[in-house]
């Protein structure tokens, strides 16, 4: 559990199990925690290979923080999202008492 | 490992969706222990202040605020949607999992050369600046959306 494959294999059935969710479930809550877990899944690549690719120059390897500072700027980004899908969610609940995506038709164009 | 894939599972598949929101919490906390694993100690503990500090919290009490028992259990989907879900998610890992290990990406044994505090602090406050302050915004204006969302509501409530 320590090679670069590993931290990808991972990476990849986290990714599966997000979209199993989105293809299958119609709450809206379970749909944010299917989306969360793909975030999460990229994220992991991102710091995986981050740390296991330094960048080279002509002096040698050089750390890449690029990896791990791409995904502070994720978290933050998925933390904002959460916020306004779950004041969604709230505001459906209270106008149709049903947080159901496929009941919510209001906002059909 | 088990940890995050196992409460990932649970976390879309327990029955009372706050046993959910709780194995959502249990994924992203395997997810930080992995980026301690990867020699990523700071962006490890960001993970665990923001994430299960904030967003677990903040679904937990959506959770509880707009619970009723219509729809805190799960309403069962057609076999054939659970179905085609499975396949679609098993279709997407085999093939991202056979293209990490076609790639022989298990060369890369060992974290040779991690980046330190020092190295993202840098980066931030140097090339990734215009990044940050723009991330400041949206963080901004989707805090002021949420407070709208909600206010707007509370005036209908009161009319």
């Amino acid at each position: 559990m320590n090679s670069l494959s590993d931290f990808v294999l991972v990476s990849a059935m986290l990714f599966g199990i997000g979209v199993y969710g989105l293809v299958t479930k119609r709450n809206a809550l379970r749909l944010l925690f299917a989306v969360e877990l793909m975030i999460n899944a990229a994220n992991l690549n991102f710091v995986a290979f981050g740390q296991y690719l330094p960048f080279e120059n002509g002096a040698g390897a050089v750390p890449n923080a690029l990896g791990q500072t791409f995904v502070l700027f994720s978290i933050a980004l998925a933390a904002a999202e959460a916020a306004v899908i779950l004041a969604i969610v709230v505001v459906a609940y209270r106008l149709h008492k049903d947080v159901d995506v496929s009941e919510l038709k209001s906002m059909e164009g | 490992m088990v940890l995050t894939v196992g409460s990932a599972i649970v976390a879309l598949e327990a029955k009372e969706i706050i046993y959910g929101a709780i194995g959502l919490a249990g994924s992203l906390f395997g997810v930080a222990t992995l980026f301690f694993l990867l020699d990523a100690p700071y962006v490890a503990v960001f993970q665990i202040a923001v994430y299960i500090g904030a967003v677990a919290v903040l679904i937990l009490f959506t959770v509880m605020l707009v619970r009723e028992e219509k729809w805190a259990k799960e309403v069962p989907v057609t076999s054939m949607t659970r179905i085609a879900g499975i396949m679609t998610g098993l279709a997407i890992t085999i093939a991202l999992a056979f293209a990490a290990l076609d790639t022989n990406l298990s060369q890369f044994g060992t974290v040779v050369n991690p980046a330190t505090f020092v190295d993202i602090g840098d980066l931030i406050s140097t090339g990734d600046a215009p990044i940050l302050l723009v991330l400041a915004l949206v963080l901004a204006a989707s805090v002021v959306g949420a407070l709208t969302l909600s206010r707007a509501d509370r005036e209908e409530k009161a009319q």
